[in-house]
């Protein structure tokens, strides 16, 4: 047999038609769903007198305009916009038959949390959701991509989609990382390298050392940016610790079935001669705590660096460096430590996990927000903010000044309530620095769950490793 | 679906990189359960001030633009998220082609499905087509689906690639859903084999 790639066994493992130019049909084993991209798909079914092939395998959670304040069960509480598209949610969830969290379930959060939390999320399958930072799931060694609405009606009624394979990247990050780097600097450091459309094309395995150290937490975190590199995917091979985390969750397979489940995912890995049509090595002692400056996830540097110039860039991204700086109202040469901000947000599909509440809370302990800023943790589902609160992390942030709030996805895209003025400028935990992403005319900058809150304590971007 | 075979129309130039999903639809306009109505809050936030005056420098709102069928734009357009109201919002403005040097992945699948035909073309052919966007109302550019081409308004012709099948498909406006449910057989088969190798699924 030809040696394969983790991407080409899940790949060939899912085929269920292929055509003579390439096309195939690929079998979806878990849909997620959430309220803002399906609703026209449920809309579409019901035109076209259609059900959904495979309910059991569809699950559904509010996370994207939901509140994130006490009250919010009661739609009088939501806007109305965004209670219309909750209750659309709840309705076409019961008319259809699929699983249902709704806001006033523990178990609710971002969508992104919850499967992994519940063991829907298993190594080996094919997860799909309309919503790009579905690659989250990669870090078990599941093919998981971001959807068109289109596509997620097409995945409703067919329980598959229509692809052609993509190409193969390998992404090593070799060694050991140094104290204060996490995995967000891991996965921001790769997009600065490969730029946002480094991936296009590809689906990447992150792989080496410092990705095997890595906590489950922490490959999500890493897995979860991918799109933002362009990449369909990313993916991370299973190993004990994937193992370790999926056994005994809800929907983890038991008995025997976890026995053979344990067996075929064993075999989950890229053969040692396996082809890659695109190779990038990080060595990881090389990368340091890192924030972004600009208006693309790309504009990633060293907390220790200065803003650039735009005429340090070529080609196009002169213009768009230029537009950023503006539109972040920042001077070339001003060091990045001292950029001062107004707003702190903690949370996100991307760092929205225990692990990342645990790693700002070690920083915070013992110490109190800058006077006058505002900051929110949001916990990535009701399930972490307990488990932080029975932890004691709830009660940290809480003495340092943060707001802690209701999960959901919150000041990440600022479809509920949580959102900037324009001209605010936020520490952010979360994977998007675009412009208005978190409110119009606000202000992003991207960085680790430490970092954060690093910043809330100084009020300015900081080095983490000053605090530790 | 709609089909597209050809189009001849203006083209407005968009000299852009990276332009976003935010940038093309702000996420307050994704509270709604419609796929119709977003047109007009095609890139929001470039285009009308706090108080929702146009903002008589952005592209779409000059005159000569403002009838635009075709956007030429700059590397990586449409990265971001999945949302599928950026090609609902192009398409309700009334502009059926985008050209670029390349796309994002989810947004470039996601025109097929809305009858958008993405076209992707080296820089060079880019940055030619850009300047002829520039001339305004007067200069048509000529689209051909079949034939694969894009034509300047002084004549010159660009060949595109793209994938057979969504070719095919945006012909003849074909809809994927009705296509795979053909398939429905092999589907099934499938579907009982892998239940029998991964009960756990």
């Amino acid at each position: 047999m030809s040696p394969k790639t983790l991407y080409d066994k899940i790949w060939d493992a899912h085929v269920a038609h292929e055509a003579d130019d390439g096309t195939c049909l690929l079998y979806i084993d878990r849909h997620l769903v959430h309220e803002v991209t399906s609703p026209q798909a449920f809309e579409g079914l019901r035109m076209a007198g259609r059900s959904v092939r495979a309910p059991d395998k569809t699950i559904a959670v509010p996370d994207h305009n939901v509140p994130t304040t006490p009250g919010r069960d009661d739609p009088k509480n939501m806007t109305e916009d965004s209670a219309i598209q909750v209750a659309a949610l709840d309705k076409n969830a019961k008319d259809f038959g699929i699983h249902y969290y709704p806001v006033s379930d523990v178990r609710q959060g971002i969508v992104h949390i919850v499967g992994p939390e519940q063991g829907w999320t298993l190594p080996g399958m094919t997860v799909v959701c309309g919503d790009s930072h579905t690659a989250t799931h990669g870090a078990f060694g599941a093919l998981a991509h971001g959807i068109g609405t289109s596509e997620v009606e097409h995945v409703l009624a067919t329980q598959t989609l229509i692809q052609k394979k993509s190409k193969n990247m390998k992404v090593e990050i070799t060694g050991k990382l140094r104290p204060g780097v996490t995995a967000k600097d891991i996965t921001l450091s790769v997009i600065g390298e490969t730029g946002t459309a480094g991936g296009t094309g590809y689906v990447i395995e992150y792989c080496g050392e410092a990705i095997r150290d890595l906590s489950m937490e922490g490959r999500m975190t890493v897995c979860n940016m991918a799109i933002e590199g362009g990449a369909r995917a990313g993916l991370i091979a299973p190993d004990e610790k994937t193992f370790d985390y999926v056994m005994g969750r809800p929907h983890a397979p038991k008995g025997a079935q976890w026995e053979a489940a344990l067996a075929w995912w064993k075999t989950l890995y890229s053969d040692d001669d396996a082809q890659w049509d695109k190779v990038v090595t990080i060595k990881g002692e090389d990368i340091a705590p890192v924030v972004t400056w600009g208006t693309s996830p790309e504009d990633v540097l060293p907390i220790t660096g200065v803003v650039p110039a735009a005429d340090s860039f070529e080609g196009g991204k002169v213009g768009a460096a230029q537009r950023s700086l503006d539109y972040m109202d920042l001077k070339p040469g001003t060091p990045l430590a001292e950029i001062e901000i107004d707003t702190v947000f903690i949370g996100s599909c991307t760092n929205g996990r225990i692990e990342d509440l645990r790693a700002a809370a070690e920083i915070l302990k013992g110490k109190k927000i800058k006077d006058g800023l505002r900051a929110m943790v949001v916990p990535g589902s009701g399930l972490v903010r307990l488990q932080a609160e029975e932890e004691g992390l709830a009660d940290i942030f809480k003495e340092a000044g943060f707001e802690w709030r209701l999960a959901g996805c919150s000041m990440c895209l600022a479809m509920n309530p949580d959102q900037l003025a324009p001209g605010e400028r936020c520490a952010a935990t979360s994977n998007r620095n675009f412009e208005g992403r978190q409110g119009r005319g606000g202000r992003t900058h991207l960085m680790s769950p430490a970092m954060a809150a690093a910043a809330a304590v100084t009020g300015r971007l900081t080095d983490v490793r000053e605090m530790m | 679906m709609d089909k597209f075979t050809t189009l001849t129309g203006i083209a407005a130039p968009t000299p852009m990189v990276n332009v976003d999903t935010d940038m093309i639809i702000p996420k307050q306009f994704l509270k709604t359960i419609k796929r119709s109505g977003l047109g007009v809050n095609l890139f929001d936030e470039m285009r009308y001030d706090d108080d929702g005056n146009e903002i008589p420098g952005f592209v779409l709102n000059q005159p000569q633009y403002r009838s635009a069928e075709i956007l030429v734009a700059g590397d990586n357009f449409g990265c971001g998220s999945s949302r599928e109201h950026a090609p609902w919002a192009i398409k309700d403005f009334g502009i059926r082609c985008v050209i670029a040097p390349s796309f994002a992945d989810i947004f470039y699948n996601n025109c097929f499905k809305n009858g958008i035909l993405p076209i992707a073309l080296p820089q060079d052919a880019v940055d030619v087509l850009m300047k002829d966007a520039e001339k305004g109302a007067n200069a048509r550019m000529d689209i051909d689906l079949e034939a694969q081409t894009v034509t300047t308004s002084d004549g010159e012709v660009f060949h595109f690639e793209l994938d057979s099948f969504k070719k095919h498909c945006l012909l003849n406006g074909l809809d994927d859903i009705g296509l795979t449910l053909e398939k429905a057989a092999s589907i099934d088969s499938f579907e009982a084999k892998a239940t029998a190798d991964r009960p756990w699924v």
